[in-house]
């Protein structure tokens, strides 16, 4: 009980005071629009490339609405020093880095619904699986956010943790399926492509929406929790051995 | 337990090493159940290395460390439990108001919504707080800055407070203040483990100090203790004009009970085992037309012993330190 009463209170203060300010919110809304936008005008203004480009457009939300977040929740306060007082405080290191992250999880789900939103004005979202496309979002939320943890804590200034998000981030966009087939890749780039969880979040959405998805469900499910797992425990190292001196 | 007395904190032969540069080498200390121990030492001596190796904070490279005798290098969250943390730099959260920032420490160690609130208010009556209680901590001044660091320090009744440098930087109406309530606090059974770089500071509050330079200590006693050894000693400081440098070898002919000191061009420190005549002294100095302008008794203090046993002159400790920002 103690712990989660910790728990709750960090996450209720990360979004307090990160998340629910007006950039962020405006961050949340705006990119997610931008890129809609954007790649509807490339498509030549056709209506139904709106459902084509809307698995790619929410998993870049997702992606860029939760590391961009955790330079600050993490790396800035790590900076500033204030991050020394969780380390100090009677918590699990566990918790308190899922309490870290919860909210730039949350972040990235709901940046999800942003272009879903856009696009129920559009398209008829009827076919849409659900039931796939909740875990795929849940999915690529957390590793989205862990890799951006795992980012946050292997450097010490924000501006590091950008330049070093923004290394992994763009070429996700072109390497993980999102808008271009994997297939239609070179062959020499196509093993980088599965070594990349956004790959296996994309191909669930593309199921999910598109009902095109080339890898099975359950394998995507299994490699992005193992994805998960392994970007989790690399950070809680990282912090173990950079952090407590 | 040592002489009755339960030991709240007990560390042995701890080393830490940052590259090749060894901040602490292989210390040993124990802090009894209700003492304040000081932990005086210049900047860079180990001070802060020790506390966060101390809180969990840093792992050492050897050693070992108890508080209320469980292990603090394995179970370090179990020792966060029982002890609070006042770091040297006011960490809290600048956008948060006081009050919310002592409402999420509190949360940190599980404490009730509505027990935390009631705390919050009571440290912020005492740390005289209230009327900034609503303001954002960002705002707040360096000396109200310490003081809600220390009140979020003891928002869960800690036994043992470790508090870092909890007076620099900050004006001497706060600084007095603080220790007023460190007093208090000392009084009410905290064990109070303080590191400073303030020598009064040091005499006035704690039970015991250790001496630690470059990463090991010297000395560890209480201050009647320390002090006693030079409490029979007899000490002048003399303020004159220059050129008493070429008058040393003179001066110990013509005083040979004396030890002269020349601290710096223009000030004398005399020492002797009797009371020193200071007429003969500013006679001989005059008679050599060197005017002198004052004559100070030194009394024993703790800064006298300090410096006898390190040869670290005291000022440029507290000037060093100040250039810092504060920090160890």
């Amino acid at each position: 009980m103690k712990t989660f009463t910790a728990f709750w209170n960090i996450l209720k203060k990360d979004f307090k005071t990160y998340y629910l300010k007006p950039p962020n919110i405006s961050w949340g809304i705006i990119f997610p629009l931008a890129w809609t936008g954007m790649f509807f005008i490339k498509s030549g203004n056709n209506i139904e490339s709106v459902q084509s480009i809307l698995p790619g457009v929410v998993a870049l939300s997702i992606l860029f609405g939760t590391t961009s977040l955790l330079s600050v929740t993490v790396t800035f306060e790590k900076k500033n020093r204030s991050f020394d007082r969780l380390l100090l405080a009677p918590i699990p290191l566990e918790v308190l880095m899922l309490a870290k992250t919860s909210g730039a999880i949350i972040f990235g789900i709901i940046n999800s619904f942003v272009p879903i939103i856009m696009a129920a004005f559009f398209i008829d979202m009827s076919h849409v699986a659900w039931f796939v496309f909740i875990p795929a979002v849940i999915l690529i939320a957390v590793v989205s956010t862990f890799l951006g943890l795992f980012i946050a804590v292997a450097v010490n200034e924000v501006f590091e943790a950008q330049t070093f998000s923004n290394f992994f981030r763009f070429p996700m966009i072109f390497l993980c399926g999102l808008f271009f087939p994997i297939s239609s890749l070179p062959f020499f780039l196509k093993p980088i492509s599965y070594l990349l969880p956004l790959t296996y979040g994309a191909d669930m959405l593309h199921g999910a929406i598109l009902g095109k998805n080339s890898i099975s469900v359950g394998i995507n499910i299994i490699v992005l929790l193992f994805f998960c797992t392994l970007l989790f425990f690399l950070s809680l190292r990282n912090v173990r051995k950079k952090w407590i001196l | 337990m040592k002489n009755g007395k339960h030991t709240a904190i007990k560390v042995r032969k701890i080393t830490k090493s940052f590259d090749q540069v060894k901040a602490v080498n292989g210390i040993d200390f124990d802090v009894y159940t209700g003492e304040l121990f000081g932990f005086l030492g210049p900047n860079g001596a180990g001070k802060t290395t020790t506390i966060n190796m101390l809180t969990g904070l840093a792992r050492p490279d050897s050693g070992n460390i108890y508080v209320n005798d469980i292990d603090c290098i394995r179970n370090p969250k179990t020792v966060q439990h029982l002890i609070g943390i006042v770091p040297d730099d006011s960490n809290l959260y600048p956008e948060l108001s006081g009050f919310q920032n002592l409402c999420f420490c509190a949360s940190l160690y599980g404490i009730k919504k509505i027990e935390r609130e009631v705390r919050a208010r009571e440290l912020l009556e005492i740390f005289d707080l209230v009327k900034a209680a609503d303001r954002k901590f960002g705002g707040y001044s360096k000396g109200m800055k310490r003081k809600l660091t220390i009140a979020a320090g003891i928002i869960h009744h800690p036994s043992i407070l470790f508090l870092d440098e909890p007076t620099t930087g900050i004006d001497v109406m706060s600084a007095r203040q603080l220790r007023l309530i460190i007093s208090e606090l000392h009084k009410k059974g905290t064990t109070i483990f303080l590191t400073t770089h303030y020598i009064e500071e040091a005499e006035r509050l704690c039970d015991r100090i250790a001496f630690i330079v470059s990463g090991k200590i010297i000395r560890i006693d209480s201050v009647p203790n320390l002090i006693q050894p030079i409490k029979s000693r007899h000490t002048l400081k003399i303020i004159c004009a220059p050129g008493i440098t070429k008058l040393k070898k003179a001066m110990e002919d013509n005083f040979p009970s004396m030890k002269i000191i020349i601290q710096e061009e223009g000030v004398l420190r005399i020492e002797a085992s009797k009371p020193i005549p200071v007429g003969p002294l500013i006679r001989f100095l005059e008679d050599r037309h060197i005017d002198v302008f004052e004559a100070l008794r030194i009394k024993p203090s703790l800064e006298e012993v300090f410096v006898d046993i390190t040869g670290i002159k005291i000022d440029s400790m507290k000037n060093e330190k100040e250039k810092s920002g504060g920090t160890s």
